[in-house]
């Protein structure tokens, strides 16, 4: 499988970048034909990982958050994003359903499983205040 | 954006939210729709998602605090959606046990 094309982007961990964070990865992959359902699935789950840099990596400063996706000739699509924020003690117990550290009541602690239910898989790889690398992947279906 | 509706009587609040829900517009939607819970305690408060574009997790976080909100002065909460994808998530939530969803007008012409 070879990667035929590829895109970073860089942002501040403001909330107000959350909507471009998901539109801009969306139009990168839109060129590559895809159907609405596809597009939308990509969206939501970069929403999720996003907003977990956002609200968890960096809850009490602005960082940056790196994103890179990476489109291979089988319609394989790859997205990384990453923050140097303050990581994930344990992985496994932040993936499950309804898992959250989020005080205030709002959070619902689905956001992974979102992902993982609009993505044919997922990864996550942290280290405690190195960061954290969510990749989300996305088999598109080629016309 | 959120548009409230009351009926004559003030004991039933619709909340029709427009456009898309993540974490950054859940917060202002939010306040918006908890300012009118507290104000007017209305019995039944309506949820209604059916003009949503957009909506990741946040839009759980909204609906679950809103139940909480209600909760207090014993107001029950519907929720309105149309979208399949909206139900899908919806339904990873198992929010479905504390509100009560009903179909939009779309319901089955998807
Ligand atoms: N980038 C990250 N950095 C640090 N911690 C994270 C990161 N992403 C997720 N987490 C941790 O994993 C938990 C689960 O994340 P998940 O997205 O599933 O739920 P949530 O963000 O708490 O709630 P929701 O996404 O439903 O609003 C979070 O509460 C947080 O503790
Ligand atoms: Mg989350």
């Amino acid at each position: 499988m070879k990667i035929i094309n590829e895109f970073k982007l860089t942002l501040d961990s403001r909330s107000i970048n959350e909507s471009f964070a998901r539109v801009a990865v969306a139009a990168f992959v839109s060129q590559y034909d895809p159907t609405t359902a596809e597009i939308q699935d990509i969206k939501t789950a970069v929403s999720e990982a996003v907003t977990n840099c956002i609200v968890h990596a960096y809850p009490d400063s602005i960082g940056k958050i790196y994103i890179t996706v990476k489109m291979t000739d089988e319609g394989l699509v790859k997205i990384y994003i990453r923050d140097k924020g303050k990581g994930i003690p344990d992985i496994e117990k932040a993936l499950e359903p309804l898992f959250t550290t989020g005080k205030e009541g709002e959070l619902s602690g689905l956001g992974f499983t979102v992902m993982q239910s609009f993505c044919d898989k997922i990864k996550v790889r942290s280290k405690v205040c190195g960061g954290t690398t969510v990749a989300l992947f996305k088999k598109l279906n080629l016309k | 954006m959120v548009e409230l509706k009351y009926d004559s009587d003030r004991k039933s609040l619709a909340a029709v939210i427009i456009g898309e829900i993540d974490h950054h517009s859940a917060e202002g939607m939010r306040d918006k729709i908890d300012e009118a819970i507290y104000v007017f305690k209305p019995h039944k408060i309506i949820l209604d998602f059916t003009s949503v574009s957009f909506m990741d997790s946040s839009g759980i976080g909204l609906i679950m605090g809103r139940y909480r909100t209600s909760r207090y002065h014993g107001g029950e909460v519907f929720v309105k959606v149309k979208d399949e994808r909206i139900k899908k998530i919806l339904s990873l939530s198992g929010i479905d046990k504390l509100v009560s969803i009903i179909g939009g007008k779309n319901e089955d012409n998807k």
